[in-house]
């Protein structure tokens, strides 16, 4: 069972964790500058690729969303940390 | 009278305690501390079970609990594997899997076809015809089978454990314990466990016949339980470890979960049985299994061995018998060279004769054809194949195989730790070992004892470094010196097909052959076809040689073949261990004992425990909900909406913040008004549904659905955070609690508990104001929750039964009563209101369900708007339609719509009995069949075709005059 490191509360089994999918930040998070075809990409898509992605996860108990980089070859957690908007590309 | 050697320090029974115990039937004496197959053995048995497959006579084999020759059962456990069964008094076995009892058991007969059944002969037999499969599957069930289930036995309470650690040591061998002892003296908490009842692993067999090593070994077991921080559990198996170092031990009693920062690997080996002809008559087992009677049970393996080897460990044996009086008859060694390091001269000197370059090729029943009588012998060519004409017969009642070894490293391999071959071993050793996982002695191909103890005091110290509880020097890695301890290919053909490889499934070597023959050349798919290593003991005395022989088959080194990998259990593990409680959460509204009180029929919605309906004397399930709704539609009823998430959503941008959350609009939103509010996500589906009311201009107050209100919060965290907006958001789900007052004379009942004015004019449809309802401050919406007159009181949990008390007083004229779930579902359904999840699936967007209105595109942004707009330009696939049902009955949720043999819809909602008398539901139906008036047919239960009616929705009250009463 594995063990994730909050960035609050520090490292706490996965069962009180929640994944919220893979962090896909967007330049025009409203998709009016998208085309149809570029949008639907970007809702049905996800990028399986092997190596280290960045992903959203969230721990439940305290309502905490975080940012963890996983590599989803190994299954190991790189780093987590929380969402800092500025650095991540903003939304909306 | 059983047979024992003399008494030697170390062994493991108590000569003292003698105990009483019967075996099929009949009694037998051991004593305290012996295994089962120890004590029948002594007591001369030789017949300790019968074979999976063929019922053929099998004996002692490994005496570790690793082979499944001694499968017993007790009447309420079964499989019990009677290497490690302890002997107790009373103890009362049977051998599974015979017809008549292991000594005549008359399916032995099954041996003789077994020429006949060749690899996949049950694939290929049993294939057609189709339908007398479940015949055919019934009979081998009752040939080829192990013990049986019980479904009468008591059963056992297993009690779960939580135990954590440091490091982990799994093996108390002499590696195993110098690394515990190593880690344990830099501070660390260690938990050295081991399978067997006692510690010292190969120390109390293989060494056992050394002083030095016997004082060694005390040495070390006195010093592990001298240490406080070093834990020892025995008799407990790691049944498997998983991510992040979380292990699961079992023993006899209980499991535990345990949690460690890291795991040293001190396993130890196998040893591997050579392929010979009969090489599994009683009587023919491992030397490792002979030095464990000697030693631990002082059980003389039989009077007159044959020893067959490769390796030290065979001369090393035949000293071993020599010295317990057991006369060997010969030294039979693979190796044309013989043995290297002088032992074979002091075997020769103890007058034993050695027999260079031979093998056994046949092993030779006595007359009942259940244990061996003679051994035939065989000169190797050069090629190492025997030479059949130079054979040799030499009696014997033992023949002992000492060829080889291979790592136990079955958990190591769970671990993440991926062996390769080493060539100068012939043995697999770890390649690649990840992080936080260590290996030391045999299980690394280390055999000399102080090669052992070295390298289980580095890999102790290596993880203490790790951990960082050590900084000091760290021992050099050992290496091992002289031949190798395995012999690369101890395999035999014979014409007779009784070569097993695979003792378990009774695969003999020509099924490989012939399963190669037939294409299957790579190990994976070998071992699914053969099920060779499929069977109870995992392969562990049978992959070694299946894959040396796939080898072989293709002309491929063992590296290029590959292993198999090892995934739990390690061993079985009964599945008391397993079940248990689970801890299964749910959620109470703080009317639940209000609700019991009322008879109220409890039902699981979501994380909540809600009432159904309300049991009244004499009615069915179906009338007491008819009634339910009745008195809702004509008088006024009550029910507890707790359940619903409560969201207080505050600041500057709250507005816009659920302007971008919902389909519709908010920031024109009154004070002290309500809106219904539908919510998407990206792709365009509704996820959610609810009502926001606007408290105050920077505080609204949002419900939402019961069972989607966690993830709806969670959603709404997250975009909070991605949009930088000034807005602060609280879950007040569980500290409020709401009830809604429905029905014609809602305000009637209300009226008495409130000075708040309730009229038409002051609190009008879809109207929230701050109120005291029986003197409790509450916020009171004016919603058509059920299409009637209704009020919803949203009140501090402390309160809700005071004021539900006191609404039932207030009411009491009216014959106000509760309504459960299914009633409001009811209610719900005849205003056409949709269920999110029920009415709605995964790909349901609001065009498809009539929320067009909803949907407020000329808003800058909102969540799924850039979808919807797609979508919007798209033709509908099908959209949600009511149906008028011919019959009440045989029409649920999921029945299809047929147009001739098509689908052209589906039915979400039903319910047979309604308040309009008529049977209702909801569909989703092709848009161009959904006109109102149009008749469609649906597959109802057992296929009956129902006819049904499309209807104008809302089924009941279309201008909604009832919960409005006039605008």
């Amino acid at each position: 069972m594995k063990i994730i490191h909050c960035p609050i509360n520090g490292p706490r089994p996965l069962q009180e964790f929640y994944f919220g999918g893979q962090f896909r930040p967007l330049a025009d998070p409203a998709g009016e500058s998208m085309s149809d075809s570029d949008w639907a990409d970007y809702v049905f898509n996800r990028d399986g690729a092997p190596g280290v992605q960045k992903e959203w996860w969230y721990h439940t108990p305290s309502g905490t969303w975080f940012i963890a980089e996983r590599d989803i070859v190994s299954d190991s957690f790189v780093r987590t940390y929380l969402f800092e908007g500025s650095e991540e590309g903003n939304h909306a | 009278m059983p047979d024992r050697l003399p008494f030697r320090e170390g062994e493991w029974i108590d000569r003292t305690q003698p105990v009483a115990f019967r075996f099929e039937g009949k009694s037998y004496e051991g004593f305290f501390g012996d295994s089962l197959s120890s004590a029948l053995w002594s007591a001369g048995t030789r017949v300790l079970g019968r074979s999976f497959k063929y019922h053929r006579a099998r004996g002692v084999y490994s005496m570790t609990g690793y082979d499944v020759n001694c499968l017993v059962e007790d009447g309420h456990r079964t499989n019990l594997r009677g290497d490690t069964l302890s002997i107790v008094p009373d103890l009362d076995v049977r051998s599974v899997n015979t017809l008549g009892g292991v000594d005549r058991d008359r399916l032995k007969i099954i041996d003789r076809f077994g020429a006949f059944m060749p690899v996949g002969f049950y694939y290929k037999a049993f294939h057609t015809p189709r339908r007398l499969f479940s015949a055919y599957e019934n009979q081998m069930r009752k040939i080829a089978g192990l013990g049986k289930i019980n479904p009468d036995a008591t059963p056992v309470a297993t009690p779960k454990d939580y135990a954590f650690c440091d490091l982990l040591v799994v093996g108390g061998g002499p590696s195993g314990l110098a690394a515990a002892i190593a880690a344990a003296e830099t501070g660390l908490e260690v938990l050295l466990v081991d399978e067997q009842p006692h510690l010292g692993g190969s120390l109390l067999t293989q060494h056992a016949h050394s002083e030095e090593a016997s004082k060694k070994c005390s040495g070390l077991v006195a010093k592990a339980e001298s240490l406080a921080n070093l834990q020892v559990r025995l008799g407990t198996q790691v049944a498997g470890h998983y991510a992040d170092q979380w292990v699961a031990l079992v023993d006899q009693q209980r499991l535990t979960k345990l949690r460690t920062r890291s795991t040293l690997f001190a396993t130890g080996c196998v040893e591997q049985p050579a392929v010979f002809q009969n090489n599994d008559l009683p009587g023919v087992m491992l030397g490792s299994a002979a030095q464990r009677l000697i030693y631990l049970y002082r059980v003389p393996p039989c009077q007159q061995a044959v020893i067959l080897t490769a390796n030290q460990d065979g001369y090393r044996l035949a000293l071993d018998f020599v010295e317990a009086g057991i006369t060997v008859v010969a030294v039979v060694d693979l190796r044309h060279d013989g043995e290297q390091s002088g032992l074979d001269r002091e075997v020769a000197a103890a007058g034993v004769e050695i027999f260079r370059g031979h093998t056994v090729y046949e092993a030779l029943a006595g007359s009942q054809g259940t244990k061996v009588n003679a051994a035939i012998l065989c000169p190797l060519d050069g090629e190492g194949k025997p030479d059949r004409m130079g054979h040799l017969r030499l009696a014997c009642d033992g023949i002992m195989m000492s060829v080889g070894w291979a790592p136990n490293a079955g958990v190591a391999y769970q671990a993440g730790v991926r062996f390769t071959n080493d060539e100068s071993l012939n043995q697999l050793v770890p390649g690649h070992i990840p992080e936080g996982i260590f290996a030391a002695g045999r299980v690394a191909g280390l055999f000399e004892l102080q090669d052992q103890l070295t390298s289980g005091e580095r890999a102790g110290l290596q993880a203490a470094a790790y951990l960082g509880s050590y900084e000091g020097e760290i021992p050099t890695a050992p290496d091992h010196q002289g031949a190798a301890p395995s012999h690369p290919y101890p395999i035999f053909a014979h014409k007779g097909k009784k070569n097993f490889v695979d003792l378990d499934e009774d695969l003999h070597l020509v099924d490989f052959k012939n399963a190669h023959q037939e294409g299957y050349d790579n190990i994976e798919l070998l071992k699914r076809y053969s099920t060779v290593g499929m069977g109870p003991t995992q392969g562990k005395l049978s992959n070694t040689n299946a894959v040396r022989i796939l080898a072989h088959l293709n002309g491929a080194s063992i590296n290029e073949t590959g292993t198999t990998v090892s995934r739990p259990f390690h061993h079985p593990v009964s599945l008391a261990n397993l079940a248990g409680r689970r801890f299964h959460p749910h959620r109470q509204t703080p009317l639940e004992a209000i609700h019991r009180a009322n008879h109220a029929e409890m039902m699981h919605a979501g994380a909540w425990f809600r009432p159904e309906y309300y049991h009244s004397e004499n009615s069915s399930r179906e009338d007491c909900i008819l009634q339910e709704a009745r008195q809702v539609r004509h008088s006024v009823g009550v029910i507890d909406v707790s359940t619903l998430g409560k969201l207080q959503i505050t600041g500057p941008d709250a507005a816009r913040f659920l302007e971008q959350i919902y389909t519709g609009r908010f920031t024109d939103q009154p004070v002290g008004r309500l809106r219904y509010a539908v919510g998407c996500d990206e792709l365009g589906v509704i996820i959610e549904d609810g009502v926001v009311a606007r408290v105050a201009e920077d505080h609204f107050y949002v419900t939402a659905t019961s069972s989607g209100a966690a993830a709806f919060y969670r959603d709404l965290q997250r975009w909070a955070m991605l949009w930088h907006l000034d807005v602060q958001l609280v879950n007040a789900t569980g500290h409020l609690a709401a009830v809604n007052v429905a029905g014609p004379q809602s305000r009637m009942v209300l009226e008495k508990l409130t000075d708040f004015p309730l009229s038409q004019e002051d609190f009008r449809y879809l109207d929230v104001h701050r109120a005291k309802v029986a003197g409790v401050e509450a916020l009171l919406m004016r919603i058509g929750f059920v299409g009637e007159l209704g009020f919803e009181i949203h009140m501090p949990v402390s309160s809700a039964v005071h004021v539900w008390n006191a609404l039932m007083k207030a009411g009491a004229a009216q014959g106000i009563r509760p309504f459960g779930v299914e009633a409001q579902r009811l209610l719900r359904l005849e205003k056409g209101h949709l269920i999110v999840g029920q009415d709605t699936d995964a790909l349901t967007h609001p065009y498809e369900v009539g929320l067009d209105w909803a949907v407020k595109q000329e808003k800058p942004f909102f969540v799924g708007s850039r979808s919807l707009k797609i979508l919007r330009k798209q033709p509908m696939e099908r959209t949600l339609v009511g149906l008028m049902l011919s019959k009440p009955e045989g029409v649920e949720e999921c029945h299809l719509i047929l147009a001739g043999d098509s689908m052209i819809g589906r039915i979400t909602s039903v319910a047979h009995r309604t308040t309009l008398g008529q049977p209702l539901a909801l569909a989703f139906l092709e848009p161009d069949r959904a006109a109102v008036g149009t008749e469609v047919t649906i597959c109802g239960s057992g296929g009956k075709r129902i006819s049904a009616r499309v209807v104008p929705l809302p089924f009941y009250d279309p201008d909604g005059l009832r919960q409005k009463l006039k605008d």
